[in-house]
């Protein structure tokens, strides 16, 4: 008894902490995935540790990424182009220069690159370099370097392309990787959604209970079928069948996995809006019947009705499925990083984006912390998918 | 303007087109469910052999069999479940038997419900920071196991909460006036009672935990490793990344076809199996506490 009177405060304190774990992970989770978020912006879209280069006499100050990226990929020119004089612009790169100079000019451990570099770029007005830093700074004396826009938020958020790996200067826009989450999510729920409400309409009101007791664990199976074998069933069976019934040249598109998150969305569309169904009140009902409606009718002006706040809830809770959802998008999406026009052209979604990319990025780096913003973006979405379902429901209550 | 008569049997033709067309749609839905297990059955099943349970992966994953991907999930939902349901159930505990309705209250059942709203990637994320990174452990079981853990506390919070409050309040109070503290009325009288539903939800837990593949990629999951682990701190296989890593990557992902329809059979096998136990356990249990 006296052991137990000691136990017993111990114990409980136990189950006290074990309570608030569920707020301390989500706590935990936000502290862990906005550290390595927000320290994303601020960063030189360019590599660490290298500078870009330009003719002293060029009165260009600063780019930003996409303009370096234009540049490199020779669309940009002219400095014109960018605000500066009209003269056409010069790539040049370490091998130019090593070719330029005998290795007795370079020096035998390379001690007079940098001189080799500064008299290279003396002779060429509208030359752009990019060279390592160490090599460089504080050695050029015709060059000097150009200011490179940091990544910023804004920049994030509505630059169009997704080129995280692009040198000299990373592109990180996120916006086809949004459009594309938000397109196969939002055409997911519409093929979802009144398929989804038809059944739990029929298994609420309509089928009687011998055969709801069947047909409701079968639906809920459909839920417990793990994501990755949705993917590979829709890899092997929708995919092909998209291929050939739209005839294109790839089957991995935005269709294909609307589709399939359609599928994998029904069963938590089916139970919510099932619930919300049930709970109508029986007067409600009969009330409607004594007036004369028939049963459909009372279905359509007071039991949907009545359950829209919960149906409401559904189809958000659909929607925040759709968008969370990883590897079944990974698979059947196609995962091309660009502006999403049709829904029959590959996409990528932003969880397939961090599934797809994080294993390759260096640990620490700008595209590593560029997914973890990435995941802040989505776990802000899916916050907020979550506090409309809790505010729906609770108006019901 | 239309005669009650014909408004009548319009009506009557309504409703039944309507109720045709969502018994249809109802209908629609369990014979798709049937058609995605039945198309993965029939492909995967002649692939199950003996040999493709026990034997390692062969010629880069297009021969041989997929033992250690069985092992490292085997280890996996052990693992997090070696977390989740003692933190889970206790928190179930907390939620419903102590925590006092208000504020506080509202906030962990929100909180617990945002935790099951995270989308999986977002735990491999957090997995990757805090327990790869951050603690220090590396790729390996440990983290994996907890990743995966941290993912099934929500359900298992859910569940052991549903259970409390299936039992009737009577037991309780019956218990208090013969003395026993409210611990020992949880642990001798509330908890044997919920338990049966309790272990369906934990057997749940453990079919969503074992086919889970986001959180896994970045803490745990190898590639291609023909061996069992050593230690808690190595890497392992895993059978639904190992589904993803052949249906995609690699050069042979048609030579690989019927290891990934044999490790999707398994993989759905598994749910199959946990459903039914969980049916089982709770057509058992609830008959027997009815019958007291």
């Amino acid at each position: 008894m006296r052991l137990r009177k000691i136990t017993e405060p111990v114990f409980e304190r136990l189950i006290k902490i074990c309570g608030y774990s569920s707020g301390f992970i989500v706590l935990l989770i936000v502290i862990f995935l906005f550290k390595e978020g927000i320290s994303f912006f601020n960063l030189s879209p360019v590599d660490e540790g290298s500078m870009l280069w330009v003719h002293n006499s060029n009165s260009v100050q600063e780019l930003d990424a996409a303009q370096i990226k234009d540049i490199f990929d020779q669309k940009i020119n002219n400095w014109q182009t960018v605000g500066g004089k009209d003269l056409p612009i010069r790539l040049f790169t370490l091998d130019e220069v090593g070719k330029a100079f005998t290795a007795e000019q370079l020096g035998p451990k390379f001690e007079y690159l940098p001189k080799c570099i500064d008299s290279y770029m003396d002779s060429l007005p509208g030359a752009i370099g990019f060279f390592p830093e160490k090599q460089t700074a504080g050695l050029l004396k015709s060059a000097k370097a150009v200011e490179v826009d940091k990544v910023s938020f804004s920049s994030f958020i509505s630059d169009t392309e997704w080129f995280p790996t692009s040198r000299p200067a990373a592109r990180m826009g996120i916006m086809p990787l949004l459009l594309g989450t938000l397109l196969v999510s939002f055409f997911a729920i519409l093929i979802a959604l009144p398929l989804g409400l038809a059944a739990s309409i029929y298994l609420a009101e309509i089928a009687d209970e011998r055969v709801r007791k069947i047909l409701k664990p079968v639906i809920e199976l459909l839920a417990g079928i793990p994501s990755v074998v949705y993917g590979f069933f829709g890899l092997v069976v929708i995919v092909p069948f998209v291929q050939n019934a739209f005839n294109l040249p790839v089957g991995e598109t935005a269709l294909a996995g609307s589709i399939v998150l359609a599928i994998m969305a029904l069963p938590t569309i089916i139970t919510v809006s099932e619930d919300a169904l049930r709970t109508t009140p029986r007067a409600m009902k009969e009330a409607s019947l004594a007036l004369g409606a028939s049963k459909w009718q009372t279905i359509r002006k007071v039991i949907v009705p009545y359950a829209a706040s919960g149906i409401t809830a559904a189809a958000i809770l659909g929607i925040g499925r759709a968008i969370g959802e990883t590897m079944a998008a990974l698979m059947v999406t196609g995962n091309s990083a660009i502006m999403p026009h049709s829904l029959l052209q590959p996409v990528r979604t932003i969880p397939a984006t961090i599934a797809a990319e994080l294993g390759e990025a260096p640990f620490g780096g700008l595209h590593f912390k560029a997914l973890f913003a990435l995941g802040c973006i989505l776990f802000i979405i899916t916050l907020i998918i979550n506090l409309l379902v809790e505010r729906v429901s609770a108006k019901r209550r | 303007m239309t005669f009650p008569e014909s408004n009548d049997r319009r009506k009557k033709i309504g409703q039944a087109v309507m109720f045709g067309l969502s018994k249809g749609i109802s209908y629609g839905i369990v014979a798709l469910l049937f058609l995605i297990l039945f198309f993965i059955i029939k492909q995967g099943i002649g692939v199950i052999s003996w040999e493709f349970l026990t034997a390692m992966p062969t010629d880069g994953m297009t021969k041989g069999g997929i033992f250690p991907a069985i092992i490292g999930t085997l280890y996996l939902v052990g693992g997090s479940m070696l977390f989740a349901f003692p933190v889970g159930v206790m928190a179930g505990i907390y939620v419903h038997e102590y925590a006092v309705s208000g504020p506080m209250k509202r906030f962990v059942n929100m909180m617990t419900n945002n935790l099951a709203g995270v989308p999986s990637i977002i735990f491999g994320l957090f997995g990757m920071a805090l327990f790869v990174n951050q603690m220090g452990f590396g790729a390996s079981i440990l983290a994996g196991s907890l990743t995966l853990g941290l993912l099934a506390l929500p359900i298992v919070i859910r569940t052991t909460e549903e259970s409390l409050k299936s039992v009737d309040d009577t037991f309780r109070q019956a218990s208090y006036a013969l003395g026993g503290s409210k611990l020992y009325t949880i642990r001798k009288v509330v908890l044997p009672i919920a338990l049966p539903n309790i272990l369906t939800g934990l057997i749940l837990a453990v079919g969503r935990v074992s086919g889970e593949t986001a959180p896994i990629l970045f803490t745990v999951a190898a590639y291609f490793l023909p061996r069992l682990p050593n230690s808690i701190m190595d890497q392992c296989m895993a059978l639904p990344y190992h589904l993803y890593v052949i249906s995609t990557s690699g050069t042979q992902i048609e030579a690989s076809r019927p290891i990934a329809y044999g490790t999707a059979f398994v993989l759905v096998a598994i749910v199959l199996i946990v459903n039914i136990l969980a049916a089982l356990l709770r057509n058992y249990f609830g008959k027997k506490v009815k019958m007291n």
